[in-house]
């Protein structure tokens, strides 16, 4: 057994090292994406530097989610949901872009480590079936989340102006999750991560939207009914207009 | 133009939606149905969730049902007394319909359990719609044909509980059209239907109703019904979007209107046997989807 490394050491490892790591900094142009009424999507967009020239991968992940998949049988000839399986904390909306394709950036032992690649990020536990049936379910929940547009594979991109500025661009489809989500843009120099930096922002209904969203949470009783007093309303006016020709 | 429908949560064009109302509007005016048998497998198909169509549905249903209910009423067409002991089954029933979708959308199988409603149904409406609307086009030409007996007495006739409906001119156990309210009331709250076409051919034949007073009478108690359905939807799963409601009536409403006048001016026997085959391509396109190997065999359940 290895003791664990004392934490000064640890915190002077960095500080020495400090001076040698590239490093980025970034911000985001909208820390709040509304969904409004006419809300069809949206783009994120993330401005940056780094102090030299290395690669740049961004990502961005929604609010952790439990993600219920189920495998289809067929039974007396029709096919039927027979088996289930549960994705606990997997992120409900997962992208990433980078400013090389992936594999050339770095290792696979690299993107793993840093969850570059939503294929790291989701996992089943170890204690679940054998590791060709997590394989099995793990591709064909990512295959699926794939479809919806909440895990896109190559939407977006970072681009370089000159050597040291990127700007990187990623697409929120409108079918995005509300919640607090997360952009980190990491910065490799040969294979290696040399920084990381990480923003929140938020995914929020607003306007109308929001208050009806709320009200039918927090009043579901009252909404009910005013749902049908509109439907009788909607349905007497109706007659009025047309029942009486 | 899209619209962000907040519970239903996701953008929706307008004019599909507006549309989508007034296709179906037309059809059930031209033929005298409430539509949501159609309307509900439509909502899901264009991607809105099965729960938050079920729900939304049943509340464009209220608003239709009251416009025509009222046209029904003017004529002296409704028969409150057998509408409020329908009622009682109905409310039973979608209580406990609302509580099995839970139960079944908890368990991964109310999608199964939807679609297979829809093809038993639809399946035995079409047919029993085609084989009498086809017989009747028979009648027309040969008018000798031999007509059927208006009233049979059955074990039906021996229940307790005998109540005078004097409208409809029965007197029959009030089980029974608590029974049939029951029924529909089960299946408006899983279909997201009002039960109408189920409900019409129930009042005929099994509880040998005048036909003058089973439509009015049916749209009476079914605005009650999916009243009810609605305001359980709301409270128990929060399925209701009243932003896609009120655009679907919108469309449905004006749509209705023009099939009425359409539908007038074709005969009652060609449209019926027209609506039956309608109901059996919807059935028959449900069984095929269900028969065929999924292109996937791995479908997303739930996202929380």
């Amino acid at each position: 057994m290895t003791r664990p490394v004392p934490f000064f050491v640890l915190v002077a490892a960095l500080l020495f090292t400090e001076a040698a790591r590239a490093s980025c900094i970034f911000d985001i142009s909208d820390h709040r994406i509304p969904i409004t009424t006419g809300f069809a999507g949206s783009e994120v967009l993330l401005f940056g530097t780094v102090d030299e020239p290395s690669d740049v991968v961004v990502t961005l992940r929604g609010p952790l989610s439990s993600v219920v998949m189920f495998r289809k049988a067929r039974v007396a000839g029709i096919w039927v949901n027979a088996a289930s399986m549960t994705f606990e904390e997997a992120p409900s909306f997962f992208s990433i872009v980078a400013s090389r394709p992936l594999e050339e950036i770095a290792a696979e032992t690299e993107l793993r480590l840093h969850q570059l690649g939503v294929s790291y990020v989701v996992d089943l536990p170890r204690s679940v079936g054998s590791p060709d049936v997590r394989d099995d379910w793990k591709r064909a929940m990512l295959r699926n989340m794939a479809g919806t547009g909440l895990y896109p594979s190559t939407i977006g991109s970072v681009t370089f102006l000159g050597d040291t500025l990127f700007r990187a661009r990623m697409r929120l489809p409108s079918n995005v999750p509300t919640g607090q989500y997360l952009a980190s843009a990491y910065c490799l120099v040969g294979g290696k991560v040399q920084s990381a930096q990480t923003i929140p922002l938020f995914v929020e209904k607003t306007g109308v939207e929001a208050w009806i969203f709320d009200f039918a949470h927090d009043y579901p009783l009252v909404y009910g009914l005013i749902a049908v007093v509109l439907a009788l309303m909607a349905g007497w006016s109706a007659h009025l207009a047309f029942g009486r020709s | 133009m899209q619209i962000y429908l907040p519970i239903a949560e996701l953008s929706v064009n307008v004019f599909l939606l507006l549309g989508l109302g007034g296709v179906i509007g037309f059809l059930s005016g031209m033929f005298g149905v409430g539509g949501g048998f159609l309307m509900t497998p439509a909502l899901i198909f264009i991607g809105v969730p099965a729960p938050v169509a079920v729900g939304t549905e049943a509340n464009q249903i209220v608003a239709s049902s009251v416009s025509g209910v009222l046209a029904h009423w003017r004529r002296g067409n409704v028969d409150f007394k057998m509408g409020f002991v329908l009622m009682i089954g109905g409310f039973l029933g979608s209580g406990l319909g609302v509580a099995l979708f839970a139960l079944l959308r908890e368990i991964g199988q109310i999608d199964l359990v939807i679609r297979l409603c829809y093809v038993v149904f639809l399946g035995i409406i079409g047919s029993l719609m085609l084989v009498e609307g086809v017989r009747a086009l028979m009648r027309r030409r040969n008018p000798t044909a031999e007509r059927r007996k208006l009233h049979q007495h059955t074990w039906i006739h021996g229940l307790p509980l005998k109540t005078r409906f004097r409208k409809s001119r029965l007197y029959i156990s009030a089980l029974l059209p608590i029974g049939v309210g029951f029924v529909v009331g089960v299946l408006a709250a899983i279909m997201g239907v009002g039960g109408g076409f189920i409900m019409v051919p129930a009042m005929i034949y099994l509880l040998g109703m005048p036909t003058a007073v089973v439509v009015g009478t049916s749209l009476f108690q079914i605005i009650f019904v999916t009243a009810n359905v609605t305001v359980l939807q709301a409270t128990a799963n929060q399925t209701v979007d009243v932003v896609l409601a009120l655009l679907l009536l919108t469309g449905a409403v004006i749509g209705a209107q023009v099939g009425v006048r359409v539908g007038t001016r074709l005969h009652g026997e060609q449209l019926r046997v027209l609506l039956a085959v309608m109901v059996l391509m919807v059935c028959a396109k449900l069984v095929y989807d269900l028969t065929i190997p999924p292109s996937d065999f791995y479908v997303i359940g739930t996202i929380k």
